[in-house]
């Protein structure tokens, strides 16, 4: 029985993922003719369509942009924040607390509506600096909540004894704080990374101009342009997908752990 | 806890506060003056009307209502769905074993990919012609079992559940796991010399045990079912049929169609829905578990 339950569920996983490679590799009508069967004349014409015409790969660098800036802030804020709230007196550091972990429970479509109001006025629309901010601004109350859950299991004299020694504020952060913290960091990371990388919403309602799309936003797009093109279709969802799943594979661990993390925030 | 906390930690705190009171809790406030007016969005004049837009999402608004519906039948699906499936695989894959290691690798595989992703996969899993569902069907002689999926007005919004839960399955696997590893190996060896069989077992031991995982992972798919809007617009296009509306969809929709004082008075209704769901299943857990 147990056997029976797995094997189905893996195939319920695997099977579509390797259509959905294989097809890209296929034209439209090699792939409707035999979808689970191996390409018969292997194609690279999907991917030259989509990474030239498409200019995916201005895209791919749009959010590895994007990504390579908004997720180092959001850690550096992120941490500083969790340690003040490790370390401030009970009720400054439950206030402190409270207040990101209000963000916690509010979805971003509730107040995307005035943030876009916000960001138009201040010229920050249409850019991917705007992009940046926001994703820095709708993840910094996780980051808190991951970080801040770690430093405060950490026992008080480990800073104390640094500061008896005469190191300031900002050398214990830098030289044992961050350092202790480091899997939790790593965690947080990776998930702010998935996050970022992933999201849709903000891309949709700031970005009109083409050259500014990031990966899932392009995506979306494709949609309407393709319709039933599936080729191009999983073709778009190859490139955009490889990069989080060749970081998976390698950094499998971390990857359940941060995620989860992220998941363990409510 | 130090008693002497330097000082310079209150200023460690302010960049992060300073952009998230600047960018979140501002136009949170702001969000609902904006509800109480007509404003489009771009002109320069606008009025007043109070309560209007509330009252008027509330109780005189099909297309809201309908998404809300939508989105309700959605939330029960990957809810029930969702947390059973999850601890099952949990508890089929608790030992510590490579092969459980694996499969566990497996499981997650889908949480790393994008919603809009996820949304093409199932896209053409649900292709009513030449999918991988309808093909499947057909090879296995269920052919009668073949259906529209997404095509079908009266189900459509079910067959997104079900993408949904392939897609966040997994990652609430890992938190039943976690869950299955702190239960004490005793209770079960005690259960075991009471002649208790496994079903008996999981009643009396796991499902009792595991009652804080299973409220983090009722609450938090609670949460991902009300933000299923990426994996919507990619299954349906923007924006989408009102089949496939949910309230997510709605409030873009609104307004991207210029009206977005309404708009505004709508995500504060959503709020409230969430509010109320969350509440509603605290009181639930709390009938369960007593």
């Amino acid at each position: 029985m147990r056997r029976v339950a797995l094997g189905i569920y893996t195939l319920l996983i695997i099977v579509p993922l390797v259509v959905i490679v294989g097809g890209s590799f296929k034209t439209t009508a090699d792939l409707f003719a035999s979808p689970f069967g191996l390409p018969t004349r292997p194609t690279l014409d999907n991917y030259v369509t989509v990474l030239a015409k498409q200019d995916l790969l201005g895209v791919l660098g749009n959010s590895v942009l994007v990504v390579a800036v908004s997720v180092p802030v959001t850690l550096l804020l992120g941490s500083l924040t969790a340690y003040a709230v490790a370390r401030l007196p009970r009720w400054p550091s439950r206030i402190l607390f409270g207040i990101f972990a209000l963000g916690l429970a509010v979805p971003a479509q509730a107040v995307m509506i005035p943030q876009y109001v916000q960001f138009d006025r201040l010229g920050l629309r249409n850019s991917l600096t705007g992009l940046m901010l926001i994703n820095v601004v709708v993840t910094l109350p996780v980051a808190v909540f991951i970080l801040a859950g770690f430093m405060r299991t950490l026992p008080a004299e480990l800073f104390e004894a640094a500061e008896i020694d005469g190191a300031g504020p900002w050398a214990v952060f830098r030289r044992i704080v961050v350092p202790v913290s480091a899997p939790s960091l790593a965690a947080t990371s990776i998930f702010l990374v998935v996050m970022h990388w992933n999201d849709l919403l903000y891309p949709l309602l700031f970005i009109d101009d083409p050259s500014k799309r990031t990966l899932p936003l392009a995506l979306l797009d494709f949609q309407g342009e393709y319709l039933t093109e599936y080729p191009l279709l999983f073709t778009g969802v190859v490139v955009a997908s490889l990069p989080m799943v060749l970081a998976y594979a390698f950094l499998q661990r971390h990857f359940v752990a941060g995620i989860t993390a992220g998941a363990v925030k409510g | 806890m130090s008693r002497r906390t330097p000082r310079a930690l209150y200023l460690f705190a302010l960049p992060a506060l300073a952009l998230y009171g600047g960018f979140f809790l501002l136009p949170a406030v702001q969000g609902l003056q904006y509800a109480t007016t007509d404003w489009d969005g771009f002109s320069p004049a606008f009025h007043h009307v109070g309560a209007a837009n509330l009252t008027d999402v509330v109780s005189d608004d099909d297309l809201f209502r309908n998404a809300l519906t939508n989105n309700l039948k959605f939330l029960l699906v990957v809810v029930l769905g969702q947390t059973a499936l999850a601890l099952l695989l949990a508890v089929l894959l608790a030992a510590r074993s490579r092969g459980s290691t694996w499969l566990r690798a497996v499981f997650f595989l889908p949480t790393v990919l994008s919603s809009v992703s996820v949304a093409f996969i199932w896209k053409f899993v649900y292709d009513p012609n030449f999918g991988l569902a309808n093909a499947v069907l057909g090879a296995v002689g269920l052919d009668r079992f073949q259906s529209a999926y997404l095509g079908d007005e009266d189900t459509a919004i079910l067959w997104v559940a079900v993408a949904q839960i392939w897609f966040h399955a997994g990652q609430m696997m890992v938190i039943y796991i976690a869950g299955l590893h702190q239960i004490p190996e005793e209770l079960y060896d005690a259960a075991k010399t009471d002649g208790a069989g496994r079903w008996q077992q999981f009643r009396h031991v796991t499902w009792p045990m595991v009652a804080p995982a299973t409220a983090l992972v009722v609450a938090y798919t609670t949460l991902q079912s009300f933000k299923a809007f990426d994996l919507i617009l990619g299954l349906a296009g923007n924006p989408p049929r009102s089949s496939l509306d949910v309230l997510a969809t709605r409030i873009y929709a609104t307004f991207a169609n210029s009206q977005l004082g309404y708009a505004a008075a709508e995500s504060i209704v959503f709020m409230v829905a969430i509010a109320v769901v969350t509440f509603l299943q605290n009181r639930a857990a709390r009938m369960v578990h007593k």
